[in-house]
């Protein structure tokens, strides 16, 4: 695999790839029922500050 | 049993150790067996104690490694700060550069000894020891792999003391920020491993069911980092008993191999890994969660996406081929926007809770390194702009936008984060004095504006200097003419640096009298780390 091939892909398909993964990514954060989602995720912080939680797959 | 595998490897580590010191081809390489014959020992003569202790099962959180990362990012700080502070004084007073010390304490040798004790002892240790803390409370799970994470903290404190010694001996590849030689990489490369192991094992067993923002951004530093590492010190030694060696690539590719590393730690160790601590602590300290949950994602694709190309923009004018350079030009200023969410992020988790910034100096400092993180990310983005870079590149505005980041930024999250932990961890009602914080707070921000602004001053002027042509087309200064106009601000500069050190001489006196004084949380049953 030459530089000339590897530029090639890297700047189609590559590059298309990447482009869409992103996209992806952040179209994902606006699926519905992710803000409810989220809310509950940003409290983590505060759930388990002393002690590792000690059942298994605990969510609240 | 796995007690005797240690024992025997690192018998064979010593003897193999010892023998590289006699037969090393320098003196630095021979200091450097010495040192990991002297690390090999310790830790042989510390396991076999060990063997045959029977333990229990420990559970609750792994908190030593944290304990003795605090303690390790305190002192490291102070020691870069130190350094940092004398070679801003050698370069204002040339005199400084001791007849006694050349070869060892001039400005060249102490110049690497600074940027690594600052960013990779000061901020590495802060964002390995944070980083332990974070995933176990947001996991809810013991860090994994036993004692791994120790082996992480000792051995990443082995690397530094290698890289510290070899810049002062010498041993340099003189690759920017990735300075060490190809045995210290190589054992870097070990420790970086098993630190990506500990972390993503923790998230594996993890008891929640999603992981939190603070650890997407841990983890793409550590993936990052391990790749940037890896790539940039491609190099064959010329012997296996030599600190000399050779890199693979050469010319513009090696350039351009650097700067893709040397912004890429800028982006992913400077900035992911220290967003994964404000993600975590600035909720924390201010009692809410983060502003928006969706904006962090955002944030950290688009930052992640974006940050890897910007490398180009410290080679404008050079051999670099000029659609690289645009690329990273355009990247650079596209950064500017996930830059500035995150910070908008960060700040507007305090929204409701502006009066804590009155009462709280701890929360003052974080909110202050987040506006230094916004002011510094929209000054890179100018300076990476071809037109104003051919200003201010080879100036002393470069060294002033560093610092504002690093300073500013990374040094005031991490005093952030210092103050919060060390309470906590020592299991303190709270800090010995908040008025001492707040001292340190002032002395901290005068020092950093002292800095940034004698250095744009410096910076512009000796740019515009080195431009200037008269009437026939000749150059009006020499290089000197610039040295001697940059006098003044270099002392007002080191004078920054002064009350920066101080500031954080205060933060150790008073995290040691907290750890001391600060009374004790009475129920300390629920609090006691199980070791």
């Amino acid at each position: 695999m030459n530089y000339h091939i590897f530029r090639e892909i890297a700047d189609s398909w590559v590059l298309l790839a990447m482009f869409a993964f992103f996209v992806t990514a952040i179209l994902w954060a606006f699926r519905p029922g992710s803000s409810k989602k989220y809310k509950d995720i940003a409290n983590i912080p505060f759930r388990h500050e002393n002690a590792p939680s000690d059942n298994e797959e605990s969510q609240s | 049993m796995w007690n005797y595998i240690k024992l025997a490897v690192l018998g064979v580590v010593v003897v193999l150790a010892g023998l590289a010191a006699n037969y090393g081809r320098d003196l630095g390489y021979q200091i450097h067996a010495l040192i990991f014959m002297a690390a090999a020992a310790v830790t042989f003569i510390y396991t076999l104690r060990d063997t045959g202790e029977v333990h229990v099962k420990p559970t609750g959180y792994l908190d030593g490694p944290v304990r003795f990362g605090v303690i390790a990012t305190a002192g490291w700080g102070v020691v870069g700060f130190l350094v940092g502070t004398f070679i801003a004084f050698q370069l204002a007073f040339p005199q400084l550069n001791f007849e006694f010390l050349h070869g060892y304490g001039n400005f060249g040798r102490l110049r690497p000894l600074h940027t690594s004790a600052v960013i990779f002892a000061f901020g590495g240790n802060a964002l390995i020891a944070s980083s332990f803390y974070v995933v176990q409370r947001t996991s809810a799970a013991r860090l994994w792999g036993g004692n791994l994470a120790w082996f992480v903290f000792w051995g990443y404190n082995l690397f530094i003391v290698l890289a510290a010694t070899g810049y002062l001996l010498g041993v340099t590849q003189s690759k920017e920020y990735a300075e060490p030689e190809w045995y210290v990489d190589i054992w870097l490369t070990i420790v970086w491993v098993s630190y990506l192991a500990v972390f993503l094992g923790t998230i594996l067993i993890r008891k929640e069911k999603h992981i939190y923002v603070a650890n997407w951004f841990y983890l793409s530093f550590i993936v990052t980092i391990a790749m940037l590492h890896i790539v940039n010190n491609l190099s064959i030694p010329v012997s296996i008993f030599g600190s000399k060696s050779v890199q693979l690539f050469s010319g513009v590719q090696d350039a351009m191999t650097q700067w893709w590393y040397g912004h890429n730690a800028v982006g992913f160790f400077l900035t992911a890994g220290f967003l994964g601590m404000m993600y975590y602590f600035v909720p924390k300290q201010a009692e809410r969660p983060v502003f928006s949950y969706k904006l962090s994602i955002i944030h950290f694709w688009a930052l992640i996406f974006l940050y890897i190309w910007a490398g180009p923009h410290h080679l404008h004018y050079t051999a670099l081929p000029d659609w690289a350079s645009t690329l990273g030009m355009v990247f650079s200023i596209v950064l500017w926007m996930p830059s500035w969410g995150g910070m908008i992020n960060g700040l507007m988790t305090l929204s409701g809770a502006w009066d804590k910034l009155r009462t709280d100096p701890v929360i003052r400092m974080m909110v202050i390194s987040i506006g230094f993180y916004g002011m510094s990310t929209f000054e890179g983005p100018m300076m990476s702009i071809r037109a104003v870079n051919s200003l201010s590149h080879y100036t002393d505005w470069t060294i002033g936008h560093v610092h504002s980041g690093a300073l500013g930024w990374n040094g005031m999250i991490t005093f952030g984060v210092l103050y919060f932990l060390v309470p906590k961890l020592w299991n303190k009602q709270r800090l010995y004095s908040l008025s001492l914080v707040s001292w340190h707070f002032w002395l901290a921000t005068i020092g950093i504006v002292l800095y940034a602004a004698s250095m744009w001053v410096t910076g512009i002027m000796e740019g515009l200097m080195w431009r200037e042509v008269d009437s026939q087309g000749f150059l009006v200064n020499a290089f000197a003419d610039t040295v001697a106009a940059k006098h003044p601000m270099y002392v007002v500069r080191a004078m920054g640096g002064v009350l920066f050190l101080l500031g954080s001489l205060i933060m150790v006196y008073n995290l040691w009298m907290t750890v001391r004084r600060a009374p004790a949380i009475a129920d300390a049953a629920a609090m006691v780390p199980a070791e």
